[in-house]
């Protein structure tokens, strides 16, 4: 399976996250955010980092930048693209998932494990995990996911909420919630499920030194549902 | 302007100093040719009164690749790898203006790593307040905080230890020291020493502003009630630029166009251009209408003074300007041309076709001002005299509470979760541990790094403070597997024109000194940081000593949390029961006289290396080391990382409960062994003369201290964690 990390200026997962997909079996390629065409892939990657420093609204520079727009004709043709972090905030920002986020509710940056629920699992990313409770890294300083009330209405009636914050149990009360987001919501889809927007980083939960390993079962199960 | 002495004067230039400088060049200096010589002789850049003494630490061994006196000091860390490493102060700046002040600290460290070819792989910061309950402590560590994460977050380099304290001593003049490990093969290391003449002076980076004109001054001059008037001089940092720059400086340097480069940090492209020449025994020439400016109608002066943030000065070889400049087009920075390397051993300035300035450059460096201040020996304090049956009105479980809760004790989580310290997928031991921990990408090697001072110690008795922390630091790398190899130092003192100070600063230096030879633990490199102190009052003296190990099997990596119930607790090295300067003599019974603990080298030495064999014998399963606080706060820490608890033996020794828990005597780890291995692990310790002794077993939920003490790990959480968090919040 092949897969296409973007390297914007100022990404800092991109390693991160090449290391991880070669790890798990798939032929990672770097893309550079000024390049035109992105190469053949099964999945694209938007990582983690500070994309042009952050200095506007995260993630809005990058979604104007020359790559992006082949990664938007990949998605609506129905490629599967994923946006972690500051990924997730280029996907926002450039239209592909709904909704917005902004600074956490402490106006902290925020870098520790949390529990997320998946129980949505009609969908590529997600298919055949066989569990629902996975402890996950975050690492970021704008995650407090936010959008209107008809965005809320629209995003559950299509069933796009990805991945909620909860704790060990799975319960997604507010208190487990680390940002303020909306809903306790860490991560959504597009309508079509193809595109993923998360705030918590698998690629760092990848071998038992690690944080935890729970980030191998999410990219191993990814592998399998895409081959 | 025509400068004369006063115009000196106001440069921070004593009237001596002025006269030399006239009699050196022949004539009366103008005023770019004051302001180069005014940055270049500063305390910060110059070393005037430490250097005397700083030539006498051990700087050399057989790991050592690099001492001081280039960017950053390197190691070799076996297999061709090496690891470039230092500490650097911005005490003066982060006081001024806390977010921009920490936040370049950071930048300047990381680019004094990555200069050398190195990729930086973790960051490491020892940052001390003003008493909690002085006014400004809280918006200062709030601001410190944000702006280290602000900028070591962005640029993607994990955060992976680092130290916090508050004594009041630092109400005036807060300490933020920064630390920066990087990774580079050892046959890629490169230096700032220029060689051939008619090479290209490149400049990269970002474009100068008038920030920070005068910073390296600022920070070797004392405060006074005018200090928000220095603000302009505070540089302001651009984590993004520097993100760039470091990728664009790697790709360059993968191949083969640089001779030398040279970061622009304290006193900017004077120091940079005059230190690549020097070391190359050259002359530099230099074209200053050619450099980027942000501003319009920089006049050389400022040009040359200036210290803004994320720039590099690179002596490239001739023909290679275009591939250079492909590389840093490509990331979005500025590029040109700005000079050459000459044989005439002087610096030029050229503006607007004129020469503005010219110096030989000897006259700069080598002659620069070299002090022997006065200084005063400390004595050894007199023992206090302690009542022992004062001790029988406490309550362990009350002078728990007190010490777990103490500022100076409790978990700083508050602190270290607003850093990413996983980013780069290497982390394998987090901040709170006695080390962090990082792999080493792609091996199955581990480095540890630690920053550690004891500023109560090293005020009490300098000598002993400066051996103490040395071996502070080799311990806390110990206690996770590494085998120490090199420090770096941050020497963050008073004035050194006050005698003593300037005794603290001979006196740490010393002992710093003497435990590093007895370790072979030899200084690689460092900074001194002078006239902390506002107004009369200097801060505690406080050497900041970073220290850095090698695990060669990370799997052999050690934590500190209990792991098994059931399992052996031991005390290795001597408890003696020294309380004066232990936390508890000064928190608790308010006596802050008497001498700290001692050292002795030898013990800690042979306890280290025991130690380390245990563990690469597979027999330890955790391991911490006792430090302030006593047995019962390393204990209490393991109990809470672990959520396990231990019942303790009673001890044999004829001390009381209180000195026995309490006390800080020096060189000892708690250590848990496997029962069944308990023999083996005697008979290790007999062979080596190690002193121990077996302080208890690990149970469930509980730590029960005697038949009348109790306390829960629930309870020894709530004591440990709350702090901070709710003195911030």
């Amino acid at each position: 399976m092949k897969s296409a990390v973007i390297t914007f200026p100022g990404s800092n997962c991109d390693r991160d996250m090449h290391v991880a997909l070669n790890k798990f079996g798939f032929k990672n390629k770097m893309v550079w955010h000024n390049d035109n065409e992105l190469p053949k892939s099964d999945l694209v990657v938007l990582p983690g980092g500070f994309s042009y420093g952050d200095y506007l609204r995260c993630g809005s520079m990058a979604s104007k930048s020359k790559i992006m727009q082949s990664v938007i004709n990949f998605a609506k043709s129905g490629g599967l693209v994923m946006g972690i972090c500051n990924g997730f905030q280029i996907l926002v920002e450039s239209g592909l998932v709904p909704g917005v986020l902004l600074r956490n509710r402490y106006l902290e940056f925020i870098c520790k494990n949390v529990f997320v629920k998946i129980d949505n699992k009609d969908n590529p990313y997600f298919k055949n995990l066989d569990k629902e409770v996975f402890e996950l890294h975050i690492a970021h300083n704008e995650g407090n996911y936010f959008c209107t009330n008809d965005q809320l209405k629209e995003i559950q009636d299509n069933n796009q909420v990805a991945i909620y914050y909860c704790n060990d149990n799975g319960k997604t009360e507010e208190k487990f919630n680390p940002n303020g987001s909306l809903n306790n919501i860490a991560g959504i889809f597009n309508k079509k499920k193809n595109v993923l927007g998360m705030m918590p980083h698998p690629e760092r939960m990848i071998d038992e030194s690690l944080s935890g390993e729970d980030g191998s079962i999410f990219f191993k199960n990814l592998l399998n549902n895409i081959k | 302007m025509k400068v004369n002495e006063q115009i000196a004067i106001d440069h921070g230039l004593k009237k001596e100093e002025y006269k030399k400088i006239c009699d050196l060049l022949k004539r009366v200096p103008n005023l770019t040719e004051l302001g180069i010589f005014s940055a270049m002789w500063n305390e910060h850049c110059s070393y005037k009164s430490s250097r005397l003494h700083l030539k006498k630490l051990p700087t050399s061994g057989k790991k050592v690749i690099q001492g001081p006196g280039e960017n950053a000091g390197v190691i070799d860390i076996e297999d061709g790898d090496a690891i470039v490493f230092k500490i650097e102060s911005h005490n003066h700046p982060s006081f001024i203006e806390p977010y921009q002040g920490a936040a370049t600290g950071v930048g300047g460290i990381m680019r004094d790593v990555f200069t050398m070819g190195a990729r930086p792989i973790a960051n490491l910061n020892s940052i001390h307040f003003g008493s909690s309950q002085h006014k400004k402590t809280k918006n200062l560590l709030r601001g410190v905080v944000h702006g280290i994460g602000g900028y070591g977050n962005c640029m993607g380099v994990p955060t992976i230890a680092g130290q916090t304290s508050f004594d009041s001593s630092y109400n005036g003049n807060i300490l933020v020291n920064a630390m920066t490990l990087g990774l580079v093969k050892k046959n890629k290391i490169f230096y700032s020493k220029a060689a051939g003449l008619n090479k290209p002076v490149i400049y990269v980076g970002s474009k100068t502003g008038r920030d920070g004109i005068h910073g390296a001054s600022m920070a070797s001059a004392s405060f006074d009630e005018k200090i928000e008037e220095k603000k302009p001089t505070v540089q302001v940092g651009d984590p993004f630029t520097e993100k760039l720059l470091l990728e664009a400086c790697l790709e360059l340097m993968a191949g083969d166009s640089i001779i030398a480069i040279q970061d622009m940090g304290a006193a900017g492209l004077t120091s940079s251009s005059i230190e690549m020449a020097s070391k190359g025994n050259l002359g530099i020439e230099l074209n200053l209408n050619k450099v980027p400016c942000r501003e319009s109608k920089m006049t050389p002066y400022e040009i040359m003074l200036s210290e803004s943030q994320e720039r590099m000065l690179i002596v490239l070889e001739n023909g290679k300007e275009d591939i250079a400049k492909k590389i840093f087009d490509k990331w979005d920075l500025d590029f040109a041309i700005i000079g050459k390397t000459t044989n005439s051993k002087n610096i030029e300035l050229f503006y607007n076709e004129k020469q503005v300035a010219s110096i030989p450059i000897n006259t700069l460096v080598e002659n620069s001002p070299m002090y022997d201040r006065k200084w005063k020996k400390t004595k050894l304090p007199k023992k206090n005299l302690i009542k022992k049956e004062e001790f029988k009105k406490f309550k362990i479980k009350e002078v728990l509470n007190k010490i777990l809760s103490n500022p100076n004790v409790c978990s700083k989580e508050w602190i270290w979760q607003q850093y990413d310290h996983t980013v780069m997928g290497d982390t394998i031991q987090k901040p709170g541990g006695d080390s962090g921990v990082v792999r080493v990408h792609g091996t199955d090697k581990a480095v540890a790094a630690t920053v550690d001072s004891s500023a109560i110690y090293c005020w009490a008795h300098p000598l002993t403070g400066g051996k103490q922390v040395v071996c502070e630091s080799w311990r806390n790398l110990i206690s996770v597997g590494a085998t120490p190899i090199a420090i770096t130092n941050c020497l963050n003192f008073g004035s050194p024109e006050k005698e003593e100070n300037m005794g603290e600063f001979v006196e740490c230096v010393q002992g710093i000194g003497e435990a590093c030879e007895y370790l072979k633990f030899p200084v690689v490199s460092g900074n001194v940081s002078f006239y902390n102190q506002t107004k009369e009052i200097g801060i505690k003296p406080t050497p900041s000593i970073g220290g850095v190990g090698l695990i060669k099997n990370y799997k052999q990596m050690i934590t500190m949390d209990f792991k098994e119930i059931n399992n052996l607790v031991l005390i290795i090295g001597k408890t003696e029961g020294h309380l004066d300067q232990s936390l508890f003599s000064r928190n608790i019974l308010n006596e802050k006289n008497g001498p700290p603990p001692e050292i002795n080298l030898f013990n800690e030495k042979n306890n280290g290396e025991t130690i380390l064999q245990l563990i690469k014998s597979n027999l330890v399963r955790s391991a911490h080391d006792v430090s302030i606080g006593g047995i019962i706060t390393a204990v209490s820490k393991m109990c809470i990382k672990g959520n396990k608890g231990i019942e303790f033996n009673k001890p044999k020794y004829f001390i009381s409960e209180i000195e026995y828990l309490f006390c800080e005597d020096q060189g000892r780890y708690v250590i848990e062994i496997d029962p069944k291995n308990l023999k083996k692990v005697i008979s290790i310790l007999n062979k080596n003369s190690v002193h121990f002794d077996e302080l208890g077993k690990i149970i469930d939920k509980n730590m029960i201290i005697n038949q009348k003490t109790k306390v829960t790990i629930d309870e020894l959480k709530s004591y440990n964690t709350n702090w901070l968090s709710n003195y911030m919040n």
